[in-house]
């Protein structure tokens, strides 16, 4: 593996020099491997976005360093809209973004300004849509006729269409139902694995973040409070609590089982994997068929 | 008569120049005892934000009836006595907070309402201290955080005192504590003041906390009843693709394996004790 993202003690000052001065981002050091799956957690406030914000030079770090690809991403501040193709982000709420006459020009605006056209235009486009599992016959119509959850999928799709080395998504499933956020994860992970680009994964849902991360980032108060695999993270329970960020409920239920005694591992995180644990157990018991 | 009377409510929105969407709300019989807490769960497009926005009159039902507190909501007269009634929050805080001061937010309706000064002094007080915000109450809504946005606006409700307040996903934008904070509050006005609360919400670790909970799918009532009677339908929930807390998904599928269950555990502490019971 190779790394695509450095982060060298990284830090950010809002309104630096003025009366309204206010730390963000504080001596944040990491790198990230190209192919990475990473979840990103963290209390409101604890300088999660403004990271993300740094990563493709929305904002310029008032400390440290953003290494892409082995190179200072602001080496050259003029070339910095490259680095925005390379690093591709979703806001939160992106379908307010929606402004074009129909889905298919929407989602083609960014890659068209990478200057894309004609045919590979039209495959970038076409490619996009079906990894976020929007149906051909949506493409012509206007984005503003679409449900809550297709609009979202719709603007990821225009950013996926412009094929980033590193995809970050804001809160992606922030506002949707069960099935739309279930739909909206599942299409993520497959872009991911036939992609085998990089995902970054900011979200307050911890079941979905455990489900999908390889490893997660922890902000608290502007600074890196954990980098771990995902395991690791959601086992040290007591201190994410402590951050403010809950971890899910079948993790804990697992954890006080441990707790009183029973032969269960640490850190399951999902109830596909704690139904496996204690189907065997119960089965010893004689209380399964 | 119960404070609610929802009679077989039918509504359609008009779109121009399409297919009008046939009945957001298909049917729908409810009751709403004074002091409940309920919660009401379903997909996006269910039905449930057009259903609650009949309760204050917002929108009035092309069939059947609403009564608010023995008022019909379809009697224009009746509009602003029913609007004092039933309070609506929103989703989103930031589409609700009009001032530039937390105490001038909460003070705009009783305000509105022609409430004399030194009254709606002492009702402000009193609501931002029933969400614990009474200390913030000089400062300005945009820097507050979501959680202590979204509860500035329950204030503003409840500075109008209404008997009760209905909220459409409250806490779809919160971070988890943000979350916490909405729930313990709508829990402690419902417990302690005997505030009516309908809760309108995606998270099922929410709705296991109500009184009762009523399921909407397309238009209808799919099912209702208490936390316990519903979710432990997990099959019929996970049918019409609705979560169940994860406690009671896997107590459903050890059942499906053989293993024998009084009840459904909807919270973290029923399930490991039901474990521990089933494993000693």
């Amino acid at each position: 593996m190779s790394c695509v993202l450095e982060l060298k003690n990284l830090g950010f000052v809002y309104g630096k020099g003025t009366p309204f001065e206010k730390r963000a981002v504080d001596d944040v050091s990491l790198t990230i491997e190209k192919g990475e799956f990473i979840g990103v957690i963290g209390h409101t406030g604890s300088g999660k976005s403004t990271l993300m914000q740094m990563l493709n030079g929305l904002i310029r770090p008032t400390e440290g360093q953003v290494i892409l690809e082995g190179k200072d991403i602001w080496e050259e501040p003029k070339k910095i809209r490259s680095v925005r193709f390379k690093v591709g982000m979703v806001f939160q709420y992106p379908e307010y973004q929606l402004f074009e006459e129909t889905v298919y020009k929407d989602i083609a605006f960014g890659a068209q300004n990478m200057g894309k056209e004609g045919e590979e235009l039209d495959k970038a486009v076409t490619q996009a849509a079906r990894f976020t599992d929007l149906k051909p016959e949506l493409l012509q119509k206007s984005p503003f006729d679409l449900s809550g959850g297709e609009k979202r999928r719709a603007a990821i799709a225009g950013v996926i269409a412009m094929d980033p080395e590193v995809l970050v998504l804001d809160e992606p499933t922030a506002g949707l139902d069960p099935m739309g956020r279930e739909v909206l994860l599942s299409q993520m992970v497959r872009y991911h694995k036939e992609r085998q680009n990089t995902v970054l994964l900011v979200s307050h849902t911890m079941e979905d973040i455990a489900r999908v991360a390889d490893r997660i980032i922890v902000m608290n108060k502007g600074r890196l409070a954990m980098f771990e695999n995902t395991k690791e993270v959601f086992r040290r329970s007591d201190e994410l609590e402590q951050y403010g960020l809950k971890v899910p409920q079948i993790t804990k239920i697992m954890q006080d089982l441990r707790q009183k005694g029973f032969d269960v591992p640490e850190g399951v995180l999902t109830v596909d994997e704690a139904f496996s644990v204690l189907v065997p157990l119960l089965k010893k018991e004689g209380k399964l068929w | 008569m119960s404070f609610v009377s929802i009679r077989d409510v039918r509504f359609s929105y008009a779109q121009e120049g399409e297919q009008p969407v046939v009945n957001a709300v298909d049917g729908v019989s409810l009751d709403i005892e004074k002091g409940e807490f309920i919660a009401v769960i379903g997909h996006n497009g269910c039905g449930k934000s057009t259903l609650a926005k009949h309760l204050n009159a917002m929108l009035l039902p092309d069939s059947g009836s609403v009564v608010i507190d023995g008022d019909d909501t379809s009697v224009e007269e009746n509009t602003y006595t029913i609007r004092e009634k039933v309070g609506l929050v929103l989703q989103n805080p930031d589409n609700q907070l009009v001032a530039s001061i937390v105490e001038e937010d909460v003070a705009f309706g009783p305000e509105n309402l022609g409430v004399e000064p030194s009254e709606i002094r002492r009702r402000v007080d009193e609501a931002l201290k029933a969400v614990d915000m009474y200390e913030y109450r000089e400062h300005a809504p945009h820097k507050l955080s979501g959680g202590q946005k979204q509860r500035v606006a329950i204030a503003g409700i409840l500075a109008i005192q209404p008997q009760c307040i209905v909220l459409d996903e409250p806490t779809a934008m919160l971070d988890p504590s943000g979350r916490q904070e909405v729930i313990s509050t709508l829990l402690k006005l419902n417990r302690e003041q005997k505030m009516t609360v309908v809760l309108i919400t995606h998270y099922m670790d929410e709705a296991v906390l109500a009184d009762r909970v009523v399921v909407m799918d397309s238009g209808k009532i799919l099912i209702q009843g208490t936390p316990d009677e519903v979710f432990s339908q997990v099959e019929l929930l996970k049918k019409h693709r609705l979560d169940v807390p994860q406690s009671a998904e896997l107590a459903f599928r050890l059942t499906g394996c053989g293993l024998s269950l009084k009840s459904i555990p909807l919270t973290q502490a029923d399930c490991v004790a039901m474990l521990e019971e089933a494993m000693r």
